[in-house]
Parts: C-alpha cells; structure tokens; sequence
C-alpha cells in the first residue's frame, strides 16, 4: 500500500478534527475533535514508520521503532489532558449549567 | 620675573571681579564693590603695563602661550592660547587703562543705584574687560570670537542695564541682534578658513615667510569670500553701514557705558580683527577698496546726521560711528598703523567727551537735550576744558593728538586716491562743525533749561580725575606719532607696529608722498578745519533756537530715515515670515501631526479592543491562523 493513501486520510482526519474545534459550540464535541486530531497524528507515525521497516536499509531500526514509541507518549498525554480537560468542562457546568462555549465570554474587553 | 608666565592673570582677575561681584551682590558695600571692581582692573592695567615694557624691548619676540588644545587630530588642531606681540600691547594698554578710568567714574556716577543694582553694573563691566581682554589677546580666530561674542554679550546686559523700562530693552535686543547678524559673518569666514588650512591660529597663517597664507597660490574665490565675509562681521561689530544703527540707540544705557564699550573698547574689535588678518586683507586689493568706501561713507552719514541732533549723547554716538568710518577708511587705504592709531587717540577723546557728557547730564538733573542747556562753563570749570580739550583733538587741530593721527589717515588716503582725500577732509570739517555746536551750546550762552540753577555745580572727584587725566592723553597722546616730516626718527607708532604690518606692507603699494605735497596737504586741512572750528563756535554761541529749515536739515535730524527703512526692508518682512510659520506651519502641519500620532493611537486602539470579544472560538481560530501563517513562512523563507 503506497503511503499517500495513509497520508491523505490522516490529513482528512486532522483537518475535520480542526473544524470541528474551531466551529462546534459543546464542549465536550470540541474535545471529541481534539482527540481526533491526536489520533491523525498517531495514524501518520505508525504508518510511517511502517514505512521505514519495509522500504530501505538506510534508515531502518531506531527511527522506526522511535516513531511507535512516539505514538504511546502521544496517547498518555492525550490521556492526560482529557483527564483535566473534563474536570474543567464539570467545574464549568456546574457554575453555569450548559456547556455551551459561548457563555465563556467574562473575557470580554 | 617673567611677567609672561602670569599672562593668564590679566583676563583672569576681572573675571574674579565679575564673579565676586556679581555673587555677592546682595551683601557687598557700595564702596566695596566699587573698590573690587576697579581694582581688578587697575591690576591688570599694572600687568599690561609691566608687558608693555617687555615689549618695548629690542630683543622681544612674539610670544605665543599655549594653555591647552579644543581639538588635535590629523591636521586639524584648535588651539587655546594667547599671543602677545606690539598690537596686543597697545590695545592691552588703552583696553585696562582707559577701562580702570571709566570704573573709578561710575563708581561716582551709579551712585544714585541701590547697591546690588550697583555691584552689578560693576560685575557687567568687569565681564566686559575679561572679555574684550581675551578678544585681543588670543592666539587664534576663536579665541577672538569667544572674546568677540562675550562683548556683545555685555554690551547687552549694560544697554539693557535699566531693565525696567522697555525702550532700554529695546535697544539693547538692536544691539545684540544687530552684532549678531555679523557675527555669522564672522563665523562663516572661520569656518572657511579652517576648511582651506585646519587651522585657525594666526602664528600658522600669517607669520613670517613660511606663513601658509602665502602658500595660497592667488586663490581669489578664498581670498575675496573670506574677507568679505571678515568685514560683514566687523561692520556688525564696529557700527559701519549698514549695520551702524544699533549705536545711536544704545545711548540708552548709562553713560559709562557708552564711554566704555561704545567709544574705546569694543567698537574697535572691528579694527583689531582686521589689524590682525592684515596679511589677508593686502591680499585682496578688491575688499581693500570695498573697505575704503564703507568707512568713507559712513563717516559722511554719520557727520551729517550728528549735526542736526539734539541730545548730547547721540551727538557723540554718531560722531563715533563717524570716527570709525575713519579708521575705516585707513584701513581700506592700507594704512593699518594709521588705523590703530586712531583708535588709540580716538580711545581718549572720545572717552572724555561721553564722560564729560555723563559730568554734564549729572549736573542738570538728567536733561540730555542741548536746547535745554547752556552757560554750563562758567559753572563747571573742569568739565568744561576738559570737553573743550576733547573737542579739539577730534577736530583735529595740532598739536592735539586727534590732528596726527587723523592727518596720517588723511595723508594715507591721498595717496591711494585724492577723491577719498577729499572727502575726508569734508568729514573732518563736518567733525569740527557738529563737535563745536556741541561744545557752543552746552557750555556757552545763557541757561536755557528748566532745572534750578543754583543746583548746578561741578561733579565730584571721581569723575573729575578721570577727565583730567583723558584730557592730558588727549593733549600729548598724539605724540608717539609725529610724522617723519616734523622731526627725524618721527613716527614711533608706526615703527613699532612694523613687525606686524611688515607681510602686508610688502605686497601693497608703498607710499610716495612727495614731502612739499605732504606738508601742503596737511596746511590746507589744517586751516579749513580751524576756519570751521571757529566759525561754528561763534556761529553756535549766539544761536538761540534749533532750525530744520528745508527738507534735507530735516532728513538730518531724522537720521535719513535709515532705521525706518530697515524697519520696512528686514523687520516687518521677518515678522510677516514668522506669522505664517506660526500660523500655518506650527499650528496646522506640527500640532496636527503630533495631535494626529495621538489621535491615530486612540483610533488603533480602539479597533484592536474589538479583537477581545471572549469568544473562545475566535481565539482558537486566530491561535490556529497564526500557527499556518508560522508555516508557511518558515516554508518559503
């Protein structure tokens, strides 16, 4: 399988994982977007690294199995961050009853 | 000792005085500051004294005393220092001497001031000697200028000395502003100088046979650019046309003053500076000329315009400015020892008469019109011959001092060209004229004033023993310079003066005066000026009331209208000029572009605030444009 294939659908999922954040009002669906966009980059590691252990000799081992290894520390972070993330989104419900982004604007001027 | 290691005692001890004086003002004496005041002068007098004496010496040699460098690289150094050689001697000599005379004058005259107006005064003119001393005693162009602009400085503040009244200031803003219009002459032809050699000392440029002047190969454009520019500052200076009008109006200071700074001192600056760069001006044959008719037609004007004046004091202010187109006129014919004679003679009587003038004002309760004097001599003895002395030296009638030097100018004229001759000698019978006018209706005839008469008397002896003196320099002070043709070995001025003039003497013509021719000359002067002399005194003595008959006696006593014509030329031009650069280009173009910044800023402001709206959602867009914008530059650059 030719890696462009892998290529334009990570790009895909990353670019719907963007417009999702950038327009949704729920929260909780902008996190959703946001896991997505991590899980395109996961995609786009693991296949080129795929890529390296079956195309050549010339780099070969260490980068491969780096670009793996790369994807486990991207799902902890993720892990992580989703932890926090929905603490924050509870905090915010409670005080305002919505998880509507909209009412965040106390920022204003 | 070495009176030369202690140079810088001379300047430097009245500007000691200044400072005392002028810091202590509140809390000195009347007597005191007096006291200081002069005696800072009266020592460096003693000091010019014991230097004049090494001069005179056979085996002197120009001394130059370097103190310390403004700049010094490549080939450019400016130096400060002090020369002294014969000219700096002489005008030493007349700047402290007759400057210590006129300090023991005001001592009595100012004292109707309260006493920190008082040890002002005396501050002023102790910075005016400080000045005036560093102006003739420098090694190079900027020292002089620095003396040079310290004098207009205090020619300033002693104009102005009566603050309070807004006419004084007036005058005095005249003063400085006119000098100052010279002075950028003055600067310009600095600048020139040092572009074309680096350096402004006159020992580099004008002494001896190695002297770089010399070096020049004829460059006209140089020669004739930076003389003119020279004379621009010392006509601005030295009150020629047409920068002359600053002087009849600064007769609102008090008298001393214009004794001081307005006949002896610093109206010669003009006649020093050209004395000093003798060596450039012979170079320039073209200026010469231009300098000769300058000083020629001022000394017209201002006779003409003196004998139709009514107040004593301008009297004297235009028969100075007169006097100085003499020196002028020497100057221009290249008789530069003649000049510096005259200001050496002229220095005395010129200083007596505004003394005695000063004597005559005190003593009639401030009345400054002559209409409103007369018969003054029976009642004020002193300053009455003392006047008459003076009046007849500036006449020029021998042997008073004014006849030898005047007759040297004149002789000096003749021989580059009769017509100036000729015209000298109707300045010196316009001279005599208006000066025994003078005399005849002040000090003659019956009173014809308000003031009681029986207040009337002679000054006291502060200021009749300055007179006195003046009045002996004025009698025998013309004697160091006899002509050759009365007695052998004649003429000691000039052959002192012979080191300093020598470079020029060489490239100008030398004189060739037949002797016959000379003492024919002098005998026709001389007769005509004594006719007029006793004519107008006669003439003057019966006269009761004050004629401006036609139109031209009238255009006299209005001066020729010259200030009003400057008025229309210069000033109103100005002012128009600064009312539109107020008008349109302070108030529209700056204030608004400064208003504008600030406007701008608000408005910017304003818009960027909209940027804050809270919406999360926006700034996470503009967090993710930002990201791309970062990319794809870092792509392309």
């Amino acid at each position: 399988m030719e890696i462009k294939w892998y290529l334009f659908l990570a790009l895909a999922l990353f670019v719907l994982g963007i417009t999702g954040v950038l327009t949704r009002r729920n929260s909780i669906i902008i996190f959703m977007c946001i896991e997505l966009m991590l899980n395109a980059v996961n995609l786009l590691l693991i296949a080129f690294s795929k890529m390296h252990l079956t195309n050549a000799n010339a780099f070969s081992g260490s980068v491969a199995t780096s670009g793996q290894i790369f994807v486990f520390f991207i799902m902890i972070v993720a892990a992580a961050e989703v932890s926090v993330g929905l603490a924050i989104i509870v905090m915010y419900f409670r005080n305002t009853r919505s998880v509507d982004i909209n009412f965040l604007n106390r920022l204003k001027n | 000792m070495d009176v030369f290691s202690f140079l810088y005692l001379i300047p430097l001890i009245p500007f000691a005085g200044f400072a005392i004086n002028g810091l202590l003002r509140n809390y000195l004496s009347k007597s005191g500051a007096a006291f200081i005041g002069s005696a800072a002068v009266f020592i460096s007098f003693m000091l010019s004294v014991m230097v004049f004496v090494n001069v005179l010496k056979p085996e002197f040699q120009t001394q130059i005393i370097h103190y310390f460098d403004f700049l010094n690289f490549g080939n450019i150094s400016i130096e400060f220092g002090f020369q002294i050689d014969q000219l700096t001697s002489i005008f030493l000599l007349i700047i402290t001497g007759v400057g210590f005379l006129i300090h023991l004058y005001s001592a009595a005259y100012m004292h109707e001031e309260t006493t920190a107006s008082f040890a002002r005064f005396f501050a002023y003119l102790n910075l005016f000697i400080f000045s005036m001393l560093l102006l003739v005693m420098g090694s190079n162009f900027l020292v002089m200028f620095m003396g040079w602009e310290g004098v207009g400085l205090c020619s300033y503040l002693l104009i102005g000395f009566w603050f309070k009244d807004p006419e004084n200031n007036k005058a005095a803003n005249k003063a400085f502003i006119m000098n100052r219009i010279g002075d950028v002459g003055f600067l310009l032809a600095m600048f020139w100088i040092m572009a074309q050699f680096g350096t402004l000392s006159y020992d580099t440029l004008f002494n001896g046979d190695n002297a770089a002047l010399l070096q020049q190969t004829a460059d006209t454009t140089f020669l004739i650019g930076v003389t003119l520019l020279l004379l621009i500052g010392a006509t601005g200076k030295s009150a020629q046309i047409p920068l002359y009008t600053w002087l009849p109006d600064a007769m609102a200071g008090p008298t001393p003053v214009s004794a001081l700074i307005h006949a002896a001192t610093m109206v010669t600056a003009g006649i020093y500076m050209i004395a000093r760069s003798n060596l450039l001006f012979a170079m320039t044959p073209f200026t010469l000329t231009v300098i000769a008719v300058i000083g020629i037609a001022t000394a017209l004007l201002a006779a003409l315009i003196a004998l139709k004046q009514n107040d004593i004091k301008k009297v004297l202010a235009y028969s100075t400015v007169s006097q100085l187109g003499y020196m002028f006129l020497a100057l221009g014919v290249g008789a530069f020892s003649a000049a510096v004679f005259h200001v050496m003679t002229h220095a005395f009587f010129k200083a007596l008469l505004f003394l005695g003038a000063g004597s005559v004002i005190h003593a009639v309760g401030g009345e400054q019109d002559i209409m409103q004097m007369g018969g003054l001599g029976k009642k004020m003895k002193v300053t009455f011959s003392t006047f008459l002395i003076a009046t007849i030296a500036i006449a020029g009638i021998p042997p008073f001092s004014g006849f030898f030097s005047k007759d040297e100018i004149l002789l000096a004229a003749f021989n580059s060209n009769p017509v100036l001759f000729v015209l000298g000698v109707a300045g010196a019978l316009l001279t005599a004229i208006y000066m025994f006018r003078l005399v005849a209706l002040t000090f003659t005839g019956s009173y014809r004033g308000t003031y009681d008469k029986n207040k009337i008397h002679e000054s006291p002896a502060l200021i009749t023993f300055p007179l006195i003196v003046l009045g002996i320099l004025s009698l025998v002070g013309g004697w160091i310079g006899i002509p050759e043709l009365f007695m052998k070995d004649g003429n000691r001025l000039e052959h002192f003066l012979d080191p300093i003039f020598a470079q020029a003497h060489k490239i100008l013509p030398a004189s060739h005066v037949a002797h016959q021719t000379e003492w024919m000359l002098m005998g026709v002067s001389t007769v005509l000026v004594i006719i007029a002399s006793v004519w107008s005194y006669i003439f003057y003595k019966r006269s009761k009331e004050d004629k401006t008959g036609n139109k031209f006696a009238l255009a006299m006593r209005n001066k020729f209208y010259v200030d009003e014509l400057y008025d229309v030329i210069v000033v109103k031009p100005v002012m128009w000029i600064s009312k539109i650069f107020e008008l349109v280009v302070d108030r529209r173009v700056i204030d608004g572009f400064v208003n504008g910044v600030g406007k701008a800023v608000v408005y910017g402001s304003r818009q960027l605030r909209l940027l804050q709206s809270g919406q999360v959602g926006s700034y996470i867009l503009l967090m993710v444009l930002g990201l791309m914008a970062l990319f794809i530059i870092q792509m392309f650059l």
